[in-house]
Protein backbone atom coordinates (compact mmCIF):
# COMPACT_ATOMS: atom_id res chain seq x y z
CA UNK A 1 0.00 0.00 0.00
CA UNK A 2 1.45 3.39 -0.93
CA UNK A 3 2.07 5.96 1.77
CA UNK A 4 4.42 6.44 4.70
CA UNK A 5 5.58 3.22 6.34
CA UNK A 6 4.07 3.94 9.76
CA UNK A 7 0.63 4.36 8.15
CA UNK A 8 0.98 1.49 5.68
CA UNK A 9 1.90 -0.89 8.50
CA UNK A 10 -0.39 0.80 11.07
CA UNK A 11 2.50 0.90 13.52
CA UNK A 12 1.80 1.48 17.21
CA UNK A 13 2.63 4.79 18.89
CA UNK A 14 5.78 3.47 20.63
CA UNK A 15 7.08 1.93 17.39
CA UNK A 16 6.49 5.22 15.59
CA UNK A 17 8.33 7.11 18.32
CA UNK A 18 11.31 4.76 18.03
CA UNK A 19 11.47 5.54 14.30
CA UNK A 20 11.41 9.26 15.16
CA UNK A 21 14.30 8.68 17.56
CA UNK A 22 16.25 6.90 14.84
CA UNK A 23 15.58 9.59 12.21
CA UNK A 24 16.57 12.20 14.81
CA UNK A 25 19.83 10.37 15.40
CA UNK A 26 20.70 10.68 11.72
CA UNK A 27 19.64 14.32 11.75
CA UNK A 28 21.88 15.18 14.72
CA UNK A 29 24.80 13.18 13.36
CA UNK A 30 24.73 14.94 9.99
CA UNK A 31 24.30 18.42 11.50
CA UNK A 32 27.36 17.87 13.69
CA UNK A 33 29.48 16.51 10.85
CA UNK A 34 28.38 19.46 8.69
CA UNK A 35 29.99 21.75 11.27
CA UNK A 36 26.74 23.08 12.70
CA UNK A 37 27.66 22.37 16.30
CA UNK A 38 29.59 25.67 16.32
CA UNK A 39 27.83 29.02 16.14
CA UNK A 40 30.74 30.74 14.34
CA UNK A 41 30.38 28.27 11.46
CA UNK A 42 26.70 29.21 11.28
CA UNK A 43 27.08 32.98 11.59
CA UNK A 44 29.85 33.10 8.96
CA UNK A 45 27.28 33.05 6.17
CA UNK A 46 25.92 36.43 7.23
CA UNK A 47 29.32 38.07 6.77
CA UNK A 48 29.89 36.54 3.35
CA UNK A 49 32.91 34.56 4.52
CA UNK A 50 31.69 31.00 4.44
CA UNK A 51 28.44 29.94 2.82
CA UNK A 52 28.59 26.42 4.26
CA UNK A 53 25.09 26.87 5.74
CA UNK A 54 23.58 27.74 2.37
CA UNK A 55 25.44 24.95 0.56
CA UNK A 56 24.31 22.29 3.02
CA UNK A 57 20.77 23.60 3.18
CA UNK A 58 20.14 24.01 -0.55
CA UNK A 59 21.79 20.67 -1.34
CA UNK A 60 19.59 19.00 1.28
CA UNK A 61 16.44 20.65 -0.06
CA UNK A 62 17.30 19.72 -3.65
CA UNK A 63 18.14 16.12 -2.70
CA UNK A 64 14.97 15.58 -0.68
CA UNK A 65 12.87 17.38 -3.30
CA UNK A 66 14.17 15.19 -6.13
CA UNK A 67 13.55 12.08 -4.03
CA UNK A 68 10.12 13.17 -2.88
CA UNK A 69 8.86 14.13 -6.34
CA UNK A 70 10.30 10.90 -7.82
CA UNK A 71 8.50 8.85 -5.17
CA UNK A 72 5.33 10.78 -5.96
CA UNK A 73 5.74 10.20 -9.69
CA UNK A 74 6.23 6.47 -9.26
CA UNK A 75 3.26 6.24 -6.90
CA UNK A 76 5.37 4.82 -4.08
CA UNK A 77 4.74 7.82 -1.83
CA UNK A 78 2.00 10.08 -3.21
CA UNK A 79 2.46 13.67 -2.05
CA UNK A 80 -1.02 13.93 -0.49
CA UNK A 81 -0.14 10.99 1.78
CA UNK A 82 2.47 13.02 3.67
CA UNK A 83 2.03 16.12 5.81
CA UNK A 84 2.41 18.99 3.34
CA UNK A 85 2.91 22.27 5.17
CA UNK A 86 0.20 24.88 4.80
CA UNK A 87 0.94 28.42 3.72
CA UNK A 88 0.33 31.44 5.94
CA UNK A 89 2.10 34.19 4.03
CA UNK A 90 1.93 36.82 6.80
CA UNK A 91 2.73 34.49 9.69
CA UNK A 92 5.64 32.86 7.90
CA UNK A 93 7.04 36.19 6.73
CA UNK A 94 6.91 37.75 10.21
CA UNK A 95 8.04 34.59 12.00
CA UNK A 96 10.87 34.12 9.54
CA UNK A 97 12.19 37.63 10.19
CA UNK A 98 12.21 36.92 13.93
CA UNK A 99 13.90 33.54 13.50
CA UNK A 100 16.50 35.22 11.26
CA UNK A 101 17.05 37.95 13.84
CA UNK A 102 17.43 35.32 16.54
CA UNK A 103 19.85 33.42 14.31
CA UNK A 104 22.35 36.27 13.90
CA UNK A 105 21.90 37.70 17.41
CA UNK A 106 22.06 34.34 19.18
CA UNK A 107 24.17 32.35 16.71
CA UNK A 108 21.84 29.38 16.42
CA UNK A 109 18.55 28.14 15.07
CA UNK A 110 16.49 25.69 17.15
CA UNK A 111 17.74 22.48 15.46
CA UNK A 112 21.43 23.34 15.48
CA UNK A 113 21.26 24.54 19.09
CA UNK A 114 20.47 20.95 20.15
CA UNK A 115 23.68 19.77 18.48
CA UNK A 116 25.54 22.75 19.97
CA UNK A 117 24.31 21.79 23.42
CA UNK A 118 25.63 18.25 23.18
CA UNK A 119 28.89 19.63 21.74
CA UNK A 120 29.42 21.47 25.03
CA UNK A 121 28.66 24.99 23.80
CA UNK A 122 27.50 27.30 26.59
CA UNK A 123 26.03 29.73 24.05
CA UNK A 124 23.79 26.90 22.76
CA UNK A 125 22.54 26.13 26.28
CA UNK A 126 21.64 29.80 26.81
CA UNK A 127 20.02 30.04 23.38
CA UNK A 128 17.84 27.05 24.29
CA UNK A 129 16.84 28.74 27.56
CA UNK A 130 15.82 31.71 25.41
CA UNK A 131 13.86 29.44 23.06
CA UNK A 132 11.80 28.12 25.95
CA UNK A 133 11.17 31.68 27.20
CA UNK A 134 10.17 32.80 23.70
CA UNK A 135 7.82 29.83 23.27
CA UNK A 136 6.34 30.55 26.68
CA UNK A 137 5.86 34.21 25.76
CA UNK A 138 3.99 33.16 22.63
CA UNK A 139 1.86 30.73 24.61
CA UNK A 140 0.96 33.38 27.17
CA UNK A 141 -0.03 35.79 24.44
CA UNK A 142 -1.46 33.13 22.12
CA UNK A 143 -4.75 34.98 21.66
CA UNK A 144 -2.98 38.21 20.72
CA UNK A 145 -0.49 36.48 18.38
CA UNK A 146 -3.14 34.34 16.64
CA UNK A 147 -4.16 36.99 14.04
CA UNK A 148 -0.51 37.44 13.00
CA UNK A 149 0.16 33.70 13.00
CA UNK A 150 -2.90 33.04 10.84
CA UNK A 151 -2.54 36.02 8.52
CA UNK A 152 -2.40 35.14 4.84
CA UNK A 153 -3.79 31.62 5.40
CA UNK A 154 -3.93 29.94 2.00
CA UNK A 155 -3.99 26.25 2.86
CA UNK A 156 -1.83 23.92 0.81
CA UNK A 157 -0.08 25.86 -1.95
CA UNK A 158 2.89 24.33 -3.75
CA UNK A 159 5.29 26.50 -5.75
CA UNK A 160 4.29 24.99 -9.08
CA UNK A 161 0.63 25.62 -8.30
CA UNK A 162 1.44 29.22 -7.43
CA UNK A 163 3.48 29.79 -10.61
CA UNK A 164 1.06 27.65 -12.69
CA UNK A 165 3.73 25.38 -14.18
CA UNK A 166 4.03 21.57 -14.22
CA UNK A 167 5.67 20.17 -11.10
CA UNK A 168 8.59 18.80 -13.14
CA UNK A 169 9.41 22.29 -14.40
CA UNK A 170 9.35 23.66 -10.85
CA UNK A 171 11.60 20.87 -9.55
CA UNK A 172 14.08 21.62 -12.33
CA UNK A 173 13.87 25.37 -11.67
CA UNK A 174 14.57 24.92 -7.95
CA UNK A 175 17.50 22.60 -8.68
CA UNK A 176 18.94 25.17 -11.12
CA UNK A 177 18.31 27.95 -8.58
CA UNK A 178 20.38 25.97 -6.07
CA UNK A 179 23.23 25.47 -8.53
CA UNK A 180 23.11 29.17 -9.44
CA UNK A 181 23.26 30.07 -5.75
CA UNK A 182 26.33 27.83 -5.25
CA UNK A 183 28.07 29.59 -8.12
CA UNK A 184 27.11 33.06 -6.83
CA UNK A 185 28.19 32.47 -3.22
CA UNK A 186 31.53 31.10 -4.40
CA UNK A 187 32.16 34.43 -6.14
CA UNK A 188 31.05 36.39 -3.07
CA UNK A 189 33.35 34.36 -0.80
CA UNK A 190 36.34 34.98 -3.03
CA UNK A 191 35.56 38.70 -3.20
CA UNK A 192 35.12 39.00 0.58
CA UNK A 193 38.24 37.01 1.36
CA UNK A 194 40.31 38.99 -1.15
CA UNK A 195 38.98 42.23 0.33
CA UNK A 196 40.14 41.55 3.85
CA UNK A 197 41.83 43.51 5.43
CA UNK A 198 40.44 46.74 4.01
CA UNK A 199 43.51 47.72 1.95
CA UNK A 200 43.99 44.25 0.56
CA UNK A 201 42.59 44.82 -2.96
CA UNK A 202 45.60 47.04 -3.73
CA UNK A 203 47.99 44.59 -2.13
CA UNK A 204 46.37 41.78 -4.05
CA UNK A 205 46.87 43.60 -7.32
CA UNK A 206 50.47 44.31 -6.46
CA UNK A 207 51.04 40.74 -5.53
CA UNK A 208 49.45 39.53 -8.73
CA UNK A 209 51.03 42.13 -11.00
CA UNK A 210 54.42 43.04 -9.62
CA UNK A 211 56.27 39.96 -8.40
CA UNK A 212 57.72 38.94 -11.77
CA UNK A 213 58.81 42.52 -12.44
CA UNK A 214 60.20 42.80 -8.91
CA UNK A 215 62.03 39.54 -9.45
CA UNK A 216 63.55 40.83 -12.62
CA UNK A 217 64.46 44.11 -10.95
CA UNK A 218 66.06 42.28 -8.05
CA UNK A 219 67.80 39.95 -10.37
CA UNK A 220 69.08 42.85 -12.44
CA UNK A 221 70.33 45.04 -9.62
CA UNK A 222 73.32 43.11 -8.33
CA UNK B 1 35.72 30.03 11.53
CA UNK B 2 38.71 28.30 10.08
CA UNK B 3 38.02 25.11 11.97
CA UNK B 4 36.50 23.46 8.93
CA UNK B 5 39.04 20.70 9.35
CA UNK B 6 37.31 17.45 10.10
CA UNK B 7 33.90 18.58 8.92
CA UNK B 8 32.30 17.04 5.89
CA UNK B 9 32.33 18.68 2.50
CA UNK B 10 29.15 20.84 2.57
CA UNK B 11 27.68 19.20 -0.53
CA UNK B 12 28.22 15.73 0.93
CA UNK B 13 26.66 16.87 4.21
CA UNK B 14 23.77 18.37 2.25
CA UNK B 15 23.08 15.15 0.37
CA UNK B 16 23.22 13.21 3.66
CA UNK B 17 20.84 15.67 5.30
CA UNK B 18 18.51 15.47 2.30
CA UNK B 19 18.48 11.68 2.53
CA UNK B 20 17.66 11.82 6.25
CA UNK B 21 14.78 14.17 5.42
CA UNK B 22 13.60 11.91 2.61
CA UNK B 23 13.77 8.87 4.90
CA UNK B 24 11.67 10.79 7.43
CA UNK B 25 9.02 11.51 4.79
CA UNK B 26 9.01 7.90 3.66
CA UNK B 27 8.97 6.36 7.13
CA UNK B 28 6.67 8.68 9.05
CA UNK B 29 5.08 11.05 6.53
CA UNK B 30 6.64 13.98 8.37
CA UNK B 31 9.77 16.01 7.81
CA UNK B 32 12.31 17.20 10.35
CA UNK B 33 11.88 19.82 13.05
CA UNK B 34 13.04 21.15 16.39
CA UNK B 35 11.15 24.22 17.59
CA UNK B 36 8.10 22.12 18.50
CA UNK B 37 10.18 20.44 21.19
CA UNK B 38 10.84 23.76 22.91
CA UNK B 39 7.14 24.54 22.68
CA UNK B 40 6.50 21.24 24.51
CA UNK B 41 9.11 22.09 27.16
CA UNK B 42 7.52 25.52 27.62
CA UNK B 43 4.13 23.79 27.91
CA UNK B 44 5.42 21.58 30.72
CA UNK B 45 6.70 24.67 32.56
CA UNK B 46 3.33 26.38 32.13
CA UNK B 47 1.47 23.25 33.21
CA UNK B 48 3.58 22.97 36.37
CA UNK B 49 2.78 26.57 37.21
CA UNK B 50 -0.94 26.44 36.46
CA UNK B 51 -2.45 23.19 35.10
CA UNK B 52 -5.92 24.62 34.43
CA UNK B 53 -4.56 27.62 32.56
CA UNK B 54 -2.28 25.43 30.46
CA UNK B 55 -5.05 22.97 29.60
CA UNK B 56 -7.31 25.81 28.46
CA UNK B 57 -4.59 27.58 26.44
CA UNK B 58 -5.23 27.52 22.70
CA UNK B 59 -1.56 26.97 21.88
CA UNK B 60 -0.68 24.16 24.29
CA UNK B 61 -4.03 22.91 25.60
CA UNK B 62 -4.22 20.04 23.08
CA UNK B 63 -0.96 18.63 24.51
CA UNK B 64 -2.78 17.73 27.72
CA UNK B 65 -5.90 16.26 26.09
CA UNK B 66 -4.88 12.66 26.83
CA UNK B 67 -4.24 12.31 30.57
CA UNK B 68 -2.82 8.79 30.12
CA UNK B 69 0.06 10.00 28.02
CA UNK B 70 2.83 12.42 28.92
CA UNK B 71 2.66 15.66 26.97
CA UNK B 72 6.30 15.02 26.07
CA UNK B 73 5.56 11.65 24.46
CA UNK B 74 5.36 13.26 21.05
CA UNK B 75 6.99 12.68 17.67
CA UNK B 76 8.88 16.00 17.69
CA UNK B 77 10.29 15.44 21.18
CA UNK B 78 11.57 11.97 20.27
CA UNK B 79 13.06 13.38 17.10
CA UNK B 80 14.96 16.02 19.09
CA UNK B 81 16.07 13.46 21.62
CA UNK B 82 17.44 11.43 18.71
CA UNK B 83 19.16 14.55 17.34
CA UNK B 84 20.83 15.10 20.71
CA UNK B 85 22.03 11.47 20.79
CA UNK B 86 23.18 11.55 17.16
CA UNK B 87 24.93 14.89 17.65
CA UNK B 88 26.63 13.62 20.79
CA UNK B 89 27.75 10.41 19.06
CA UNK B 90 29.19 12.47 16.20
CA UNK B 91 30.94 15.04 18.38
CA UNK B 92 32.51 12.45 20.67
CA UNK B 93 33.69 10.17 17.89
CA UNK B 94 35.25 13.20 16.18
CA UNK B 95 36.81 14.22 19.54
CA UNK B 96 35.36 17.70 19.18
CA UNK B 97 33.42 17.92 22.46
CA UNK B 98 34.54 20.97 24.37
CA UNK B 99 32.80 23.12 26.99
CA UNK B 100 33.24 26.66 25.69
CA UNK B 101 31.52 29.80 24.51
CA UNK B 102 32.02 30.28 20.79
CA UNK B 103 32.45 33.90 19.68
CA UNK B 104 34.44 36.24 17.46
CA UNK B 105 37.79 37.78 18.42
CA UNK B 106 36.26 41.12 19.48
CA UNK B 107 33.38 39.72 21.57
CA UNK B 108 33.17 39.42 25.33
CA UNK B 109 31.90 36.26 26.92
CA UNK B 110 29.23 38.00 28.98
CA UNK B 111 27.98 39.97 25.99
CA UNK B 112 27.79 36.79 23.97
CA UNK B 113 25.79 35.10 26.74
CA UNK B 114 23.25 37.93 26.92
CA UNK B 115 22.81 37.95 23.14
CA UNK B 116 22.54 34.14 23.01
CA UNK B 117 19.57 34.33 25.38
CA UNK B 118 18.06 37.29 23.51
CA UNK B 119 18.46 35.50 20.19
CA UNK B 120 16.81 32.41 21.64
CA UNK B 121 13.80 34.44 22.79
CA UNK B 122 13.43 36.02 19.32
CA UNK B 123 13.79 32.69 17.54
CA UNK B 124 11.44 30.93 19.98
CA UNK B 125 8.76 33.53 19.42
CA UNK B 126 9.35 33.65 15.66
CA UNK B 127 9.21 29.87 15.24
CA UNK B 128 5.84 29.81 16.98
CA UNK B 129 4.45 32.56 14.76
CA UNK B 130 5.80 30.83 11.63
CA UNK B 131 4.73 27.33 12.78
CA UNK B 132 8.28 26.00 12.51
CA UNK B 133 11.95 26.82 12.30
CA UNK B 134 14.79 26.38 9.87
CA UNK B 135 14.27 22.60 9.91
CA UNK B 136 10.50 22.39 10.36
CA UNK B 137 9.71 25.03 7.75
CA UNK B 138 12.69 25.86 5.52
CA UNK B 139 14.07 22.33 5.09
CA UNK B 140 10.87 20.28 5.30
CA UNK B 141 8.54 22.64 3.45
CA UNK B 142 11.34 23.74 1.13
CA UNK B 143 11.75 20.19 -0.17
CA UNK B 144 7.96 19.81 -0.46
CA UNK B 145 7.95 23.06 -2.48
CA UNK B 146 5.43 24.58 -0.07
CA UNK B 147 5.02 28.28 -0.91
CA UNK B 148 4.91 29.50 2.70
CA UNK B 149 8.09 27.63 3.62
CA UNK B 150 10.00 29.37 0.82
CA UNK B 151 8.66 32.72 2.02
CA UNK B 152 9.86 31.73 5.49
CA UNK B 153 13.33 30.79 4.25
CA UNK B 154 13.92 34.08 2.42
CA UNK B 155 12.50 35.88 5.42
CA UNK B 156 15.03 34.18 7.74
CA UNK B 157 17.92 35.20 5.49
CA UNK B 158 16.45 38.72 5.24
CA UNK B 159 16.10 39.12 9.00
CA UNK B 160 19.60 37.83 9.69
CA UNK B 161 21.36 39.89 6.99
CA UNK B 162 19.46 43.01 8.11
CA UNK B 163 20.86 42.72 11.63
CA UNK B 164 24.30 41.25 10.83
CA UNK B 165 26.05 44.63 10.73
CA UNK B 166 24.75 45.61 14.17
CA UNK B 167 26.09 42.51 15.91
CA UNK B 168 29.26 42.13 13.83
CA UNK B 169 31.52 42.55 16.85
CA UNK B 170 30.15 39.29 18.20
CA UNK B 171 31.37 37.35 15.20
CA UNK B 172 34.12 39.07 13.22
Amino acid sequence: MPGPLTQALSLSHPAEMMIALLVGFGFGWVLERAGFGRSDNLAAIFYGRDFRVLRVMFTAIATAMLGLYSLDLTGILPLPSIGILDTYTGGQLAGGLLVGAGFIVGGWCPGTSIVGLVSGKIDALLFIAGLVVGSLAFTMGADSFAPLQDSGAKGRVLLHEFFRVPSGVMVLAVALFAVGAFWAVGKIERAVRAGRPARAPVEQEERLGTPPAAGVAQGGKP
Amino acid sequence: MNETKGFWNPYVAGIALGLVLLASFFLTGRGLGASGTFKHVAAVVAHEADPTWAEENRNIGPFFADPRRSSLDEWIVWLSLGAALGGAAAVFTARRFRIETVMGPRATREGRWVLAIAGGVLAGLGAQIARGCTSGQALTGGAQLALGSWIFMFSVFGGAYALAWFVRKQWI
